[in-house]
């Protein structure tokens, strides 16, 4: 193993350059450490994002070495002895240095109807939702989304179609038609059916296959398409 | 002032590769059809027309194009049953192998075809 590790970090903005850092290498070391260490010692005007530092806030995401990847969970060691590459996640715009403008990709949540609309008054009684039901099951695989956008980056579509909503959008409007309690679903089903949602994907899966939590948006949205098909031929959405 | 290159490796994983193959022998399928067509046509217009283009195809390139195309045709087949079973059936675990059945499916039929007109 080098002793340093030479990390290329992309400076400026849509238009920039890489510039190269000499880094020590350490014991279990994250990319966000590479990154850190940069910003604390060498370079104290690099930008980046990271809030929680152990997967949980979906803040910290960037191209290491051409792939999306939450860069606190990214082990060094795990991607080989050569120079690492970091950019900031594709598919939004870049503002600088390595944060991006996430603004477009959460109001995609919006637009997909990622919002749960009550369908009980406040005075109502808990729901009952059983959790083995499959609707549950449903809701299940798909909740533990962190909002991290490692997905929307990785994601053809949405490079060749800025107004698709992406994987995560149409993720989380899923976990909302599996809901029971949702009052919300005709409005849900009409704001994913449009050109730029749910049919609009081509089940390529690189979302599926780049999601640090196992997600699965590739499923949800077939399960999006199977639900406006069926609204559609009840001649509902 | 420079801009990146763009990033490919994200793209490089089975279900991304199956896509670009779909993708692919779609637009050279739409491509032959109208050759196909044009063929069908001679048949049409006489049976000289037809039997020289026919023997045109007898040679050993065209016969070689020809399975290029059945694969193609069995891959973009395979490629497009693959999707309506993500799409319309509960998702399965075993996307690698459903690539893989499709891929084996377009060689498959491509030597079959290879071998009858081999024989023929
Ligand atoms: S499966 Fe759909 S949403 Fe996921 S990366 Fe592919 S096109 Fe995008
Ligand atoms: S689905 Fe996965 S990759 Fe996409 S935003 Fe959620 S956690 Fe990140
Ligand atoms: S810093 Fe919170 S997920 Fe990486």
């Amino acid at each position: 193993m080098k002793a340093a590790i030479e990390a290329r970090i992309w400076r400026g903005g849509a238009e920039g350059r890489f510039e190269t850092f000499s880094v020590p290498r350490r014991d279990s070391q994250t990319v966000l450490d590479v990154v850190t260490f940069v910003q604390r010692r060498l370079d104290p005007t690099l930008s980046y994002r990271y809030a929680c530092r152990v997967g949980m806030c979906g803040s910290c995401a960037m191209t290491v070495n051409g792939r999306p990847r939450w860069t606190c969970r990214t082990h060094v060691s795990r991607l080989g002895e050569g120079p690492l590459t970091i950019e900031p996640l594709a598919n939004l715009p870049r503002i600088k240095d390595l944060a991006v403008d996430m603004v477009p990709f959460f109001d995609k949540w919006a637009k997909a109807g990622g919002r749960f609309v009550p369908s009980a008054d406040a005075g109502a009684d808990f729901a009952a939702v059983e959790p083995a039901s499959p609707a549950r099951r449903e809701a299940d695989a798909g909740i533990e989304c962190i909002g991290c956008a490692v997905c929307y980056a990785a994601c053809d579509l949405v490079s060749w179609n800025p107004d698709y909503l992406g994987p995560a959008a149409l993720n989380r409007a899923w976990t909302l038609v599996s809901d029971v309690r949702d009052g919300g679903q005709a409005e849900r089903l009409a704001a994913v059916a449009g050109d730029a949602g749910c049919h609009a994907c081509h089940s390529q899966q690189s979302c599926r296959e780049h999601c640090p939590k196992s997600l699965n948006p590739t499923a949800s949205i077939a399960g999006l398409k199977r639900a406006a098909l069926r609204a559609a031929l009840k001649g509902g959405a | 002032m420079n801009r990146p290159p763009p990033a490919f490796r994200h793209r490089n994983h089975p279900a991304w590769w199956a896509f670009a193959v779909h993708r692919i022998s779609g637009l050279v399928l739409a491509l032959f059809l109208p050759l196909h067509f044009w063929a069908l046509g001679q048949a049409i217009a006489g049976e000289a027309a037809l039997d020289g283009f026919l023997r045109w195809t007898a040679n050993p390139l065209a016969k070689l194009a020809e399975t290029g195309l059945v694969i193609l045709l069995a891959a973009h087949l395979a490629g497009g049953l693959r999707i309506l079973a993500i799409e319309f059936l509960p998702w399965s675990p075993r996307q690698k192998a459903a690539v893989a059945a499709s891929a084996g499916f377009a060689v498959a039929a491509g030597l079959l075809f290879l071998f009858n007109v081999g024989a023929a």
